[in-house]
């Protein structure tokens, strides 16, 4: 089957996973059209990060489907390095490798994985540095960065690699508060631009300024789900409703 | 993940959070030298005291050996170095079967590391001596295999086992982040290993491998038990053939002793620099 681009981009149908006994999804369901930019919101331990890193297979699932561009991830047989050079991922704690250059961290994936010519490559690496606001730090190593300029090498690092769809898992959560707005900003810039992006994040202003869908997940299952006005100004679900009057 | 099965107690390769325990472990320590030092300047004039006129002093019969226990000494080194480097090369593999994501692969290098982890030096280095032929015949080749190259290769059969251990628990105390972060930048596990987690391994298994190196170059006179012609045997033979005088055994032991000290003290000293320094810089 190959896929066009009025379908889902990612489509995630009825989900189960489970670590050992614990079953941490519980038949979850999404679709991510091509541009949109989905936030999924939820208590801590609710399975955000669980359901994120099964659309990347850093996770296995053990009943549903998730189809990525018209690829089953949940699939024996899946190519899983086919399927992460569609789907870059950016994490909470950065992640950059430490003993590489900001610039490094950026170029190594496209030159090692891509196998592109290594003068392209640093020269859009470049172009990317610029585009996350770090011009100047190109030969900083993270641990001389701020945890905001690391997330954003992480996010740098990420487009280098030309995905069609990134997911960003509470991206911000780590950083000092003066910081986190410097992100934002960065991840807004990349959904004015068209970028499919799933992000789990605790930043509800933020998420309904960007979001064109928001998911509420809890124990596993996804509770309510609605455009950002909708949802946080006429949530149904008591859940949902104890849950933006703790965070709002 | 699949590799964090077993548990390291190399303390050097515990993770960073919270504070190193600290266990106790031998280390060379300047007061062990000014010790030997003081034996060594003593013990001859104290045994001068004792010896007959006629005899040549202590410190002359000492110094007419000195180049030959000099001479055997750098045999000590040349064992130690070429058992570091076998037990290294393999040890390293063994480390990474350690790792292996076949099930199989990772069961056997684990034993096999327990195997020779666990079992005493010296046992081991009788098991070579005893157990390999005194030479190989491969195809029409007749490769002799003297006492020394058994020597080697008994010795770096714990060494091999030490760096196995220390290359697995350097791994696995890597942050599970740096994995997860190549493998969704779509690098392979090889990839993986190799580009991203060994460089940051490198510097954390420096410090445990140099310790390791000064231990088997202690441990190398132990290859004069089976014969070899180390600095230990050659000591044995030049107070033989002194006659067997008493008053020269401690002078040429404390001799001994403090050539070793002189090697291996700045080694020690510079693995205690690096785990600082890697300590601060994480
Ligand atoms: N690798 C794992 N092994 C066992 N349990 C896990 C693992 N990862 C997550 N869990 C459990 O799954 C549940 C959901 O975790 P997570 O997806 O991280 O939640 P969230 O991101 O919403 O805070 C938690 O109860 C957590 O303890
Ligand atoms: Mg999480």
């Amino acid at each position: 089957m190959s896929w066009t681009e009025d379908q889902p981009m990612v489509s995630v149908r009825d989900v189960h996973k489970s670590f050992g006994e614990l079953e941490v999804l519980k038949g979850v369901s999404l679709d991510v059209m091509k541009g949109e930019v989905i936030c999924i919101i939820g208590p801590s331990g609710s399975g955000k990060s669980t359901l994120i890193r099964c659309i990347n297979a850093l996770n296995d699932i053990q009943q549903g489907s998730i189809l990525v561009e018209g690829i089953e991830v949940h699939d024996k047989h899946l190519d899983k390095l086919e399927l992460r050079k569609k789907v870059g991922m950016v994490f909470q704690q950065y992640n950059l490798f430490p003993h590489k250059t900001a610039l490094e961290n950026v170029m190594m994936a496209p030159i090692r994985v891509l196998k592109e010519n290594k003068d392209d490559v640093e020269k859009s690496a470049r172009a990317l540095i610029k585009k996350v606001r770090l011009e100047g730090k190109e030969n900083s190593y993270p641990g001389e960065l701020s945890g905001g300029q690391q997330q954003r090498v992480a996010i740098a690092r990420s487009l280098a690699m030309k995905p069609d769809v990134i997911l960003f898992d509470e991206v911000t959560a780590a950083l000092d508060p003066e910081t986190v707005n410097e992100v934002l900003v960065t991840i807004k810039d990349l959904a004015e631009e068209g970028m499919t992006c799933i992000l789990v994040t605790h930043e509800m202003g933020f998420a309904r300024e960007v979001a064109d869908h928001i998911y509420f997940t809890d124990r596993g299952v996804i509770v309510e789900h609605g455009k950002p006005a909708t949802f946080f100004d006429e949530a149904k679900d008591p859940r949902t409703k104890e849950f933006l009057s703790q965070i709002l | 993940m699949t590799t964090r099965n077993y548990k390291t107690d190399l303390p050097v390769m515990m993770p960073v959070d919270g504070k190193p325990k600290n266990r106790p472990r031998f280390r060379l320590k300047l007061w062990h030298g000014a010790v030997l030092l003081g034996i060594c300047l003593l013990s001859p004039t104290l045994s001068f005291a004792q010896s007959d006129a006629g005899q040549a002093s202590v410190l002359e019969v000492l110094l007419r050996w000195m180049p030959l226990l000099l001479k055997g000494f750098i045999f000590n080194l040349v064992i130690s170095v070429f058992a570091m480097a076998i037990g290294t090369g393999v040890g390293a593999m063994l480390g990474l079967g350690q790792i292996s994501l076949h099930g199989w692969v990772r069961k056997l290098a684990w034993a096999i590391t327990q195997f020779f982890r666990n079992s005493p030096w010296l046992v081991l280095l009788f098991f070579a001596m005893f157990l390999l032929p005194f030479q190989l015949r491969i195809g029409g080749v007749t490769i002799p295999l003297p006492d020394w190259l058994k020597a080697i290769i008994g010795l770096s059969l714990p060494v091999m086992a030490n760096v196995s251990e220390i290359v697995r628990g350097a791994v696995t105390s890597l942050p599970s982040g740096q994995w997860e972060a190549a493998e969704s930048l779509a690098y392979s596990r090889r990839q993986t290993l190799w580009l991203v987690i060994l460089p940051q391994c490198v510097k954390r298994m420096l410090p445990p491998w140099m310790n390791l190196y000064s231990i088997l170059t202690m441990a190398t006179v132990l290859a004069s038990i089976v014969g070899v012609s180390e600095v230990m045997t050659l000591t044995g033979q030049a107070l033989a053939a002194e006659g067997g005088r008493t008053d020269l055994l401690a002078p040429f032991y404390s001799f001994v002793l403090i050539i070793f000290f002189i090697y291996c003290y700045p080694i020690a000293r510079w693995t205690v620099y690096l785990e600082k320094k890697f300590a601060v810089k994480g």
